[in-house]
């Protein structure tokens, strides 16, 4: 798999770190809704199909980026820094 | 069914092995069964086995997407022990192993359990300590597992390379004598016929695309790509593609799927005589009966649903395994390939009622539910029998994330997470 980091280029797999599911918005710090922190901790959509998530460039420019990838193909659509709103 | 004995097989090869038969009948799917289980690997079948010897019910389909046992029961390294720490693990997976022991029996099938021990090596002080615990944590629960000095470990296990010089020098090992192998198939294929012959309808090449409920939110049965096949009662058993399955139900699972690879080498004579995990240097290895070796790793780090994995994964466990066991750098790799696994965030699987009524799930196994089959299907079967969980699955809940009652194995794995 090459991910196109959107400062380095095209660098191997090998050189980022997986960060988890870029789909989950946090609570609010101060919310004590149980089940809205066991909703964003715990569980996950999981897709066959499209998917956005968090992965770090930590073998290169060490920047955060979120990744658009097909977990059925391991294609990628789409890499931009996170932070980034679609 | 046809009776297996050393009887049957002098008089079939009399016959020029002409009677056998099939192994298990290919009904087409009826319109309404007492349970559904969602895939026909070794846990969902074992499942529908117990429910028809222990429970009575043999109105059952298992449905399976592709063919039976072709998912991760197919696509695991065959490891067998209970030496985990938490006493509802020692429960569970310590269950499986007494019911591994008279398998072969019971399904009148070889699985070929092999119990030829289990050890875990330690490389560093963080190690000696944790196996220790581990050893002291199972002796209580009534597991057996033993400390052994890295001489002990050698005798053991000849082949081990216990020299000072190794880049992860061995401290000692955990051995658990009862723990080994079986042979993967075998189980899937010998839960099949002895479900099968007990009116069990194992359905291939069904896919199921939806979940269907009535009014009430309860479920009515499962939409598949041979049509509406209705259900009092729906057990999941999917692995890694649970959460597709249960979201079909509009259930969000605390899993993610990762794809976790296997290898093996060209065939060689018996040169291996236990199984050696170590979780310090990432890997596992043990000889099948057919003299391959049989190696396995960590998972990859993201999520993916294609069976395949990435290279370097295999090349980190393959310098792990040469520097452990000197002998076999010069061994040819014949095969790898990926299962894909369901991980619970505590690494501890999901045996359960969900918050849809008459759906069940058994899932999260992860990298390592090869070993609790027989126990995982004996208790699920319970499970949605009585519609309560079974003394030893009490604790496998959906809601133990919500409140905190985490069974926190990830430190007991086969490998590092």
């Amino acid at each position: 798999m090459i991910i196109k980091c959107p400062h380095c280029g095209p660098r191997d797999l090998a050189e980022f770190s997986y960060h988890g599911d870029a789909t989950l918005t946090r609570p609010d710090p101060a919310s004590t809704d149980r089940d809205a922190w066991n909703a964003y901790v715990y569980d996950r959509t999981n897709p066959a199909g499209d998917h956005r998530e968090y992965w770090q460039h930590s073998g290169g420019c060490r920047r955060h980026v979120v990744v658009s990838r097909n977990t059925l193909t391991h294609a990628i659509t789409d890499v931009r820094f996170a932070g980034e709103r679609k | 069914m046809r009776r297996y004995s050393g009887f049957a097989l002098v008089r079939e090869a009399m016959r020029g092995h002409k009677g056998w038969g099939q192994q298990w009948s290919s009904p087409e799917p009826k319109k309404e069964y007492d349970v559904i289980i969602v895939g026909a690997g070794g846990h969902g079948l074992a499942t529908a086995y117990y429910l028809a010897k222990e429970h009575g019910i043999t109105n059952i389909a298992v449905l399976e997407k592709g063919w039976l046992g072709g998912g991760n029961t197919g696509r695991n390294t065959t490891i067998i022990r209970s030496n985990y720490l938490y006493d509802e693990s020692a429960g569970l997976y310590d269950h499986a192993v007494k019911l591994w022991e008279n398998l072969s029996q019971d399904l009148n099938y070889n699985v070929m359990y092999s119990p030829r021990g289990v050890m875990m090596l330690a490389h560093n002080v963080h190690d000696v300590q944790v196996f220790k615990r581990h050893i002291h944590a199972n002796r209580l629960n009534g597991v057996d597992n033993e400390w052994l000095t890295p001489e002990a470990a050698k005798e053991y296990c000849p082949p081990l390379n216990i020299s000072q010089s190794a880049r992860y020098p061995v401290m000692g090992a955990a051995l658990q004598r009862r723990g080994g192998t079986a042979r993967h198939d075998a189980v899937a294929w010998g839960y099949a016929r002895a479900a099968s012959d007990r009116g069990v309808h194992v359905i291939q090449n069904c896919e199921v695309t939806g979940v269907r409920r009535g009014g009430n939110g309860q479920v009515t049965g499962v939409e598949t790509s041979r049509g509406f096949i209705g259900a009092k009662k729906v057990g999941v058993v999917a692995a890694g593609h649970t959460s597709v399955i249960m979201e079909m139900a509009d259930v969000r699972m605390p899993l993610e799927s990762f794809p976790l690879q296997a290898l093996v080498s060209e065939p060689v004579k018996p040169c291996f005589p236990c199984v050696v995990m170590s979780n310090t240097v990432h890997a596992y290895i043990s000889q099948s009966d057919k003299g391959e070796l049989v190696i396995g790793a960590g998972t990859d780090q993201y999520t993916s649903y294609s069976q395949t994995g990435g290279l370097h994964i295999i090349q980190h466990t393959l310098d792990a395994i040469c520097e452990m066991f000197p002998m076999f750098t010069r061994m040819k790799m014949l095969r790898s390939w990926g299962g894909i696994v369901d991980v619970t965030p505590d690494r501890s699987p999901i045996i359960a009622k969900t918050p849809v009524s008459g759906l069940y799930v058994n899932c999260g196994w992860g990298t390592g539910g090869f070993k609790a089959t027989p126990g995982s299907g004996h208790v699920f079967a319970h499970t949605i029998a009585n519609d309560n969980p079974h003394r030893i699955n009490t604790a496998y809940t959906i809601e133990r994330f919500n409140s905190g009652r985490l069974i926190d194995e990830a430190a007991a794995a086969a490998v590092a997470h």
